[in-house]
């Protein structure tokens, strides 16, 4: 379970996250949506303290992140994130990228993690690009290896940031199948994205944001069909 | 004929273990550079700042002549530097000033999702630069490497004015005996090409050795 409480994040004087207070249950599928710059990747970020939250407190199962005390690495074995632009470690083969956090941080021995590599490879459908090197495999191929990556650590949560708004659009759903089937394992996971479609159908709940705060939230069906506030209206009527 | 193998050999060993010991230098400079530890930034910046903005030529008569003056003038006692170590020593902190900025701006180059990923799956920051950015880091900075090799090779002739006998102070004993500064110097500017030329090729053949096992 996440818990934020009056999360804000600034840099200099620009205000991105301006007091967020929210509770993500355990397999629940929370999407974020918003505009461009309302602050729902640095919202995302601050999950795993890729940002440094300004002030406000973060707990995740009960282990207060935000609290300098805790050991951060820890916290972030437990939560998986993917990014929009994959990430992928250029110099290594898709194999080694998957194993190598397994094996340098968790101590588990090769055959180990090659193993458990080999099943989330299965998972996500490039059992055959195992020893293929990233530059070699397409957008949509990569970020579901970057996902297989994550998933290596066995998280808790999965975090992702805009999984598909690098990838040509023939390639959106291959990584959505991935993500959407996760969703039905109960998975824990918050995804912000641009795809309303995908949000409508895999959210539990959604969460729209904009000007550094969550202005509305509520099931797909709730914010999508009967939204409350004029902000998320004319959002919606742009996207949708 | 002017023994130029023999001072060529001189050269090489002075450049191969300044190009290593300036390696190892560079490596931690460009890494206190980046720290966080404002006493580890401040040393390298005085570092580099210091042995990149001041000649080579001066440093060598610096420390071959002017340290032992300090201290003697301290103990009282005889005291002077070979000039195999003054070679190495100051070839080696010339270098390494340059090779930090060259590694600093091949770790920054990496693009800084790279670190993020590693950061996102539990890596601390120290096996993130280990196993991701610096692996990459340092393919990438081969041809500025190259190039810092190349010119240190050839400054190494700047030595002479403390008569080690390299390939220079070499040619300058020979001419000065025998007249004949024509071919000496072509001859002394043949052996530094010959070992510039082929230097460059082994970086490139290595380079593209690296380039087919594994991307970027």
């Amino acid at each position: 379970m996440i818990e934020v409480k009056d999360l804000h994040k600034s840099y200099g004087k620009l205000n991105v996250l301006q007091g967020i207070t929210e509770t993500i249950q355990d397999q629940e599928v929370v999407c974020v949506i918003g505009p461009s710059g309302s602050g729902k990747s640095t919202f995302l970020r601050c999950l795993n303290l890729l940002e440094t939250p300004t002030s406000g407190v973060i707990t995740i199962n009960g282990v207060e992140i935000t609290d300098p005390k805790n050991d951060v690495n820890k916290i972030r074995e437990n939560l998986g994130m993917v990014f929009q632009r994959f990430n992928l470690f250029p110099h290594m083969s898709v194999l080694d990228n998957i194993t190598l956090a397994p094996i340098k941080v968790k101590g588990m021995n090769k055959a180990e993690a090659e193993k458990t590599a080999m099943e989330l490879l299965k998972k996500v459908g490039l059992v055959d690009k195992a020893n293929a090197y990233p530059d070699n495999l397409s957008g949509g191929q990569q970020q579901r290896v970057a996902i297989a990556r994550a998933l290596a650590m066995q998280p808790a949560i999965m975090l992702f940031d805009e999984p598909t708004s690098a990838l040509d659009p023939e390639m959106v759903g291959e990584v959505l199948n991935v993500i959407r089937d996760l969703a039905q394992e109960g998975m824990t996971m918050v995804i912000v994205t641009h795809e309303m479609g995908f949000a409508r159908e895999v959210a539990d709940r959604v969460l729209f944001i904009d000007g550094g705060k969550v202005l509305e939230q509520g099931t797909p069906q709730e914010l999508f069909q009967n939204p409350q506030q004029e902000r998320t209206k004319s959002f919606l009527a742009k996207v949708l | 004929m002017p023994n130029l193998w023999l001072g060529a050999t001189v050269t090489i060993k002075i450049t191969a273990i300044a190009v290593c010991m300036g390696m190892i230098i560079g490596m931690f400079m460009a890494l206190s550079k980046l720290s966080k530890v404002w006493v580890l930034r401040i040393i390298s910046n005085v570092y580099i700042e210091c042995l990149r903005g001041t000649p080579l030529y001066v440093q060598i008569l610096l420390f071959h002549y002017g340290i032992p003056q300090v201290i003697r003038s301290f103990t009282g006692q005889q005291f002077y530097f070979d000039v195999m170590t003054t070679a190495i020593i100051v070839c080696s902190l010339n270098s390494g000033a340059y090779i930090a900025e060259i590694f600093r701006s091949g770790i920054q180059s990496i693009d800084k999702g790279q670190m993020e990923a590693a950061r996102s799956l539990g890596m601390p920051h120290s096996k993130a630069m280990q196993y991701i950015i610096l692996p990459q880091a340092v393919k990438r900075v081969i041809p500025p490497l190259c190039n810092e090799f190349i010119v240190l090779l050839k400054d190494t002739s700047l030595l002479a004015v403390i008569g080690v006998t390299e390939i220079m102070k070499t040619g300058q004993l020979y001419t000065s005996v025998h007249m004949v500064p024509f071919p000496t110097y072509i001859g002394v500017a043949c052996v530094y090409l010959i070992l510039t030329f082929t230097i460059s090729r082994v970086v490139n053949y290595v380079e593209k050795r690296w380039h087919m096992s594994g991307s970027n």
